[in-house]
């Protein structure tokens, strides 16, 4: 096993995920086994290569005017959220 | 009806043989009956679909249709719909109805195509098998115990059974091409910026790319011409004009050099899968193409590769669904932090989880470059390779996948072995260059006649090239004539 059940309890709340107690031993099994697969990039010669951000070599990020270009839709928009009030989303109290 | 090509509907319609009333309805009828046993809709739009018909029929009454007006099609169900239930086959968006739609959806539709509804996949485009969708697996035409891969299952079993002409795809690692290649169909991932995906749900952004799923590269070009083209609202859309796709299908085989790559013709291809793939080179040598061997040498990087740079991608993409402003919310969460973990805990699947906390971990401080930043340079050699190879070669050529379609079940419990089944289609995502794979024979499997595709890569807005060999090879074999057998 590369990753330990600590190390994975880690990833998942950084993640913000919960993983039961149930699930928790395949996750740790699968994602070592992940972890160990992509392991043998480590063994490719990459010295002096230039990392790969972007597949088109000569694209730019567009830029564009800084002007209003879309028309308010929050009703629309919010007709999609588990909670809303007088046009606000809601969440647990944050602040005791 | 069903098993004309979307080309010949086309010109059906404009002849006004059939309505597109009478052809939307037959497919419906068809959706209603073949749909369920495949499981390859998520969504069936029939109210929309009428609507959409009687609009193309008095744009066909007045003379008015384009080359796509009045063909029912079918969208994935990654892309956006105004209004219709949008779900990427997740419990997270099982309830979405999408405020606005997606660039390739509004194209098509402007182009007259009618919406039969929304297909299957699997779970935010995560698999390559169409079994981690929250609807369940989408069964392979050919053989119902089969998969039809993934991620575009839905689309590529729909269009392979004959209930709807022509789909979407999307196709990150080979989500468009190796679906194809498993149920006998054209299936074309066009190059990184090529077409819009405005209002597609990103999973691995410097990869996504949409395209098409068809039965012949003459569809395929009808309708990846119709999506293409810049998009002021994808940053990553080229400003670059779209060839007549269809007008150039006719650039000829002989002379064409096409290069054949030896990493790909190792340990793991199935010796039935890679005969045919040998039939179909002989093929086009005999028509006058130069076919000579070539080495990518980092091409075995692939695999590992994508499993670094996709999942990284996808932690970060996924990060938007947080139980806030739209997708699932658990019940009676204590604090925000319960909200979010135990939202995306219940709203995603296995294999969504186990990619976000892959990401989560390669992007991790003291981690990044040992994975990520290598990924980005092992990225760079694979880029490299190909673009050498183009030196020398118009296209490249491999099996779309090492073996036929595989048993459901079959690789669900070794997410390794379902990795690779993507070994030869991950490469072209990596470099951004465009990819289609296209029906080159049968293997029998247990007294089933199994598809085989080929794969041909070119290089950065190729696609007429690719589309044009394919179009020739199909001038001489009708491999993608024939249909599975209890849908033609």
């Amino acid at each position: 096993m590369s990753l330990t059940r600590t190390q994975v309890e880690g990833i998942a709340h950084l993640a913000r995920l919960e993983i039961t107690e149930a699930q928790m031993p395949v996750y740790v099994e699968s994602l070592s086994r992940i972890i160990d697969f992509v392991e043998q990039l480590a063994a490719a010669d990459t010295a002096g290569v230039e990392p790969m951000a972007h597949p088109l070599a000569d694209q730019v990020q567009r830029l564009r005017p800084d002007a209003v270009s879309e028309t308010d839709q929050r009703e629309k928009f919010q007709q999609n959220a588990p909670s809303v009030a007088a046009g606000l989303y809601l969440v647990p109290k944050v602040i005791e | 009806m069903h098993t004309l090509t979307v080309s010949e509907l086309a010109a059906g319609l404009r002849a006004r043989k059939f309505s597109s009333l009478d052809l939307t309805l037959h497919f419906l009828g068809r959706i209603e009956r073949l749909g369920p046993e495949l499981n390859a809709f998520v969504t069936v739009t029939a109210d929309r679909a009428l609507d959409d018909a009687r609009a193309a029929d008095e744009a066909l009454a007045k003379g008015a249709g384009g080359p796509l007006t009045g063909v029912p099609v079918a969208h994935k169900d990654i892309f956006c719909t105004d209004g219709i239930r949008t779900t990427c086959s997740s419990k997270m968006l099982s309830g979405f109805v999408a405020p606005y739609d997606a660039t390739v959806v509004s194209r098509w539709r402007a182009a007259g195509t009618v919406l039969l509804g929304k297909t299957n996949m699997d779970e935010f485009a995560m698999g390559s098998s169409n079994e981690t969708s929250y609807f369940g697996p989408v069964r392979n035409p050919w053989d119902h115990k089969r998969v039809p891969g993934g991620s575009s299952g839905g689309s590529a079993a729909a269009v392979a059974a004959c209930i709807a002409p022509a789909a979407t795809g999307t196709d990150t690692g080979g989500s468009i091409r190796q679906p194809a290649a498993l149920t006998n169909l054209t299936g074309i991932k066009p190059t990184y910026g090529r077409v819009s995906r405005y209002g597609m749900i990103a999973y691995a952004s410097s990869l996504d790319q949409a395209g098409v799923l068809a039965r012949s590269a003459e569809d395929a070009a009808l309708l990846l011409e119709a999506m293409s083209g810049f998009d002021p609202n994808d940053s990553t859309s080229v400003d670059r004009p779209v060839p007549n796709y269809a007008a150039e299908l006719n650039q000829p085989l002989k002379g064409l050099r096409v290069g054949i790559i030896r990493e790909f013709f190792g340990e793991g291809l199935d010796p039935a899968v890679e005969q045919r793939v040998r039939a179909a080179i002989g093929l086009l040598q005999q028509e006058g193409a130069v076919v000579r061997d070539v080495s990518l040498p980092s091409l075995p990087l692939s695999v590992p590769t994508y499993y670094v740079v996709a999942p990284a991608e996808c932690s970060s993409n996924l990060s938007r669904f947080d139980g806030v402003r739209f997708g699932h919310r658990c019940e009676q969460p204590k604090d925000l932090l319960d909200l979010y973990k135990r939202s995306r805990g219940e709203g995603f699947g296995a294999e969504v989880k186990r990619r976000i906390m892959t990401g989560t971990y390669v992007l991790s401080a003291g981690y990044y470059d040992a994975y990520y930043l290598q990924a980005q340079k092992c990225r760079a050699l694979i880029a490299a390779d190909f673009a050498r190879a183009f030196e020398d070669v118009d296209v490249v050529l491999s099996p779309t996948a090492p073996t036929a379609a595989f048993e459901l079940g079959a690789k669900t419990s070794d997410p390794i072995a379902m990795y690779l089944n993507d070994i030869y289609s991950i490469a072209a995502n990596l470099a951004g260059l465009p990819g289609i794979s296209i029906p080159c024979g049968f293997v029998d499997v247990g007294g089933k006649d199994l598809p085989v595709g080929l794969q041909l890569v070119g290089p950065h807005f190729g696609e007429s090239r690719l589309l044009a060999v394919s179009h020739q090879y199909q001038q001489h074999t009708d491999w993608h004539k024939r249909v599975a057998p209890g849908y033609a």
